[in-house]
């Protein structure tokens, strides 16, 4: 077999994978704000984001890949939606739906996070307020097309081992105490496997 | 109507009275702190007044002036259908910065006076449970004060490689740091 040949099979299993996960994504609403009313129009029958696969609300992050980030963010709720995030499972997608969750909108004062990539890295903005449906969609497909060309931003921190579908977060930057730099420390796991 | 409650107010506790005056219909009523309570309790019970709906209760920051705050009470008389704003001016010295609470008077105190706390930092003493209420336990400052910058974000979490929040802001919550301290 030759070079070319060894490194060709993985490639394609891979452009496989990508391309049935950006068919499936199962989106988690982190819906905080007016916004959602728009998001409750694109998830209905006149848009229909079942098109594109994405149709499913799961309403606990462990079952979901797609964190949609619908609406302002505190501060005082930015912790929240952290650990929203690190409560998914890899690989994952984070998209900022409309100005709020982009930037923080024309929220520029003490209460509100200057967007939801303060907090949490985000593959996708869709600008709005709120954006319409079409945009939405738009950024779907953005995000789709992201994810078949594996630059979602999981897949670039874990490289190409996302090919089996489970990966390791071990692999993710980590902090020097040996905990992985997603988790805040008061939820990392103990060294001795206690629970809290 | 309600310019019977400022005569009212006016026959039966003259000395509590800073000054009365209506705006568009709205009869207000200025007192001093010493008399509030005794004020808000008698118009909460005597037959003519029958206050008894505390509707809100804010707080107005006139920075540069003295006294700086002012307390407005919105009082609403269900059976008797009438209006009364009662207001109360306090300074901004920290041992100036109070006035006693109503929520002996109206359980619908309690929220309001922690929410005036929290943003204006206004103590209500007497409260049973005075914290802040919309802004987290860790946050430093009162923002709705007019001296509070107006980018002043006190974040409890960003990650690692957070895009910069901007000088300005990081400069002007350092800036009120320093005046609270000083």
């Amino acid at each position: 077999m030759s070079e070319s040949s060894a490194s060709y099979v993985p490639t394609v299993l891979q452009d496989a994978v990508n391309w049935a996960q950006k068919y499936s994504l199962f989106t988690y609403p982190f819906a905080t704000a007016c916004c959602a009313m728009e998001f409750m129009s694109t998830m209905g029958s006149r848009y229909d984001i079942a098109r594109f696969g994405a149709e499913f609300p799961r309403f606990s992050p462990r079952q979901a890949d797609l964190l949609i980030v619908i609406g302002t963010i505190t501060e005082r709720q930015a912790p929240v939606l952290r650990r929203i995030y690190d409560q998914m499972p890899d690989p994952k997608w984070v998209m900022a739906f409309g100005v709020c969750a982009s930037t923080g909108g024309f929220y520029q004062n003490y209460t509100v996070t200057p967007g939801a990539d303060q907090v949490i890295p985000v593959d996708v903005y869709v600008p709005g307020c709120p954006p319409r449906p079409e945009q939405v969609l738009d950024g779907l497909m953005a995000l789709q097309n992201r994810i078949q060309e594996h630059r979602g931003h999981c897949q670039v921190e874990i490289g190409n081992t996302a090919a089996i579908g489970y990966t390791d977060r071990r692999r993710l930057p980590v902090m020097q105490d040996g905990t992985s730099m997603t988790l805040l420390p008061e939820e990392r796991m103990p060294q001795d496997g206690r629970v809290r | 109507m309600a310019a019977r409650l400022l005569e009212f107010l006016t026959r039966e506790r003259p000395a509590a009275l800073v000054e009365t005056g209506a705006h568009v219909g709205d009869e207000i009523a200025v007192v001093h702190r010493e008399h509030l309570v005794e004020v808000l309790t008698l118009l909460r019970d005597h037959a003519e007044t029958k206050m008894n709906m505390l509707s809100d209760l804010t707080v107005v920051d006139y920075l540069g002036q003295q006294p700086r705050f002012e307390v407005v009470y919105q009082l609403y008389s269900i059976p008797r259908k009438h209006r009364l704003r009662i207001k109360v001016r306090i300074g901004d010295d920290d041992g100036e910065c109070w006035v006693p609470t109503a929520t002996g008077l109206w359980h619908s105190a309690n929220w309001s006076e922690r929410e005036a706390w929290d943003l204006y930092g206004v103590r209500f003493e007497g409260h049973p449970d005075l914290r802040r209420i919309l802004m987290y336990e860790e946050f430093v400052g009162h923002p709705l004060r007019k001296d509070y910058p107006q980018n002043g974000r006190q974040p409890l979490i960003r990650r690692p490689d957070a895009p910069a929040t901007d000088d300005q802001t990081t400069r002007l919550l350092a800036d009120s740091h320093d005046r609270r301290v000083s």
